[in-house]
């Protein structure tokens, strides 16, 4: 089972864990990215995503299908925030389950690792002086 | 046939707006609307890198493009 989702508020981190939480696993593991302060040693204000949405889903969904074909993996979740962001703010949580836990650590660590490649979603860091769309230039 | 590009991200400050519009010959690929774009916009050639997506995909230099299709300028992606 998955849970694909863009959300424009914060995300409900304890109830991202129950969701994927069931009887047959052994195992949950969750990775939780959050807003640092500093980026090469400048301090951030704030964080904007933007996603293109529908792409996003699909692509989040591709990565969640991938992941149930490669590990026995009961449930997983992935839900990204879009918007405004303050730092210590959380703009991902991808929950995974599985009956034992190496499988659910892989698979959380193919999940994050393949959505920062692949999904079209986009943060811009904003600092005391000036910003800078992430990853876009050389 | 006239084509709309939507651009995100960084694209959208270099297009200037949420998308752009072009003209461009019947059958065109990809390529060549990435040649377009660039001699209209330069500054996406300073982009690390960026891609086509038609119709929520991921498109190649050879794919033909199709006035109805759903055309994304996706620059390099960051979220996480």
């Amino acid at each position: 089972m998955t849970d694909i989702r863009i959300i424009d508020k914060p995300l409900n981190i304890p109830s991202c864990i129950e969701w994927v939480m069931s009887p047959q696993s052994g195992g949950i593991d969750v990775f939780i990215g959050t807003v640092r302060s500093l980026t090469r040693e400048k301090k951030v204000i704030r964080l904007e995503f933007e996603a293109y949405e529908n792409m996003a889903v699909s692509e989040m969904k591709k990565i969640a299908d991938d992941v149930l074909q490669k590990w026995p993996v009961h449930k997983i979740l992935i839900h990204h925030r879009i918007g405004i962001l303050q730092v210590g703010e959380v703009p991902v949580v991808i929950a995974v389950s599985a009956a034992h836990r190496a499988a659910a650590f892989d698979a959380c660590r193919y999940t994050i690792d393949t959505l920062k490649q692949t999904v079209p979603i986009w943060k811009k860091e904003i600092f005391e002086d000036g910003e800078a769309w992430v990853a876009a230039h050389p | 046939m006239k084509l709309k590009i939507l651009g995100f991200g960084i694209a959208k400050e270099i297009f200037g707006g949420p998308f752009v519009e072009l003209e461009l010959g019947k059958n065109s690929d990809v390529a060549s609307l990435r040649a377009r774009l660039e001699e209209r916009f330069p500054k996406l050639k300073e982009l690390s890198s960026y891609l086509i997506a038609l119709n929520n995909e991921f498109a190649l230099p050879g794919d033909i493009i199709n006035a109805p299709d759903e055309i994304a300028l996706i620059p390099p992606v960051s979220g996480g």
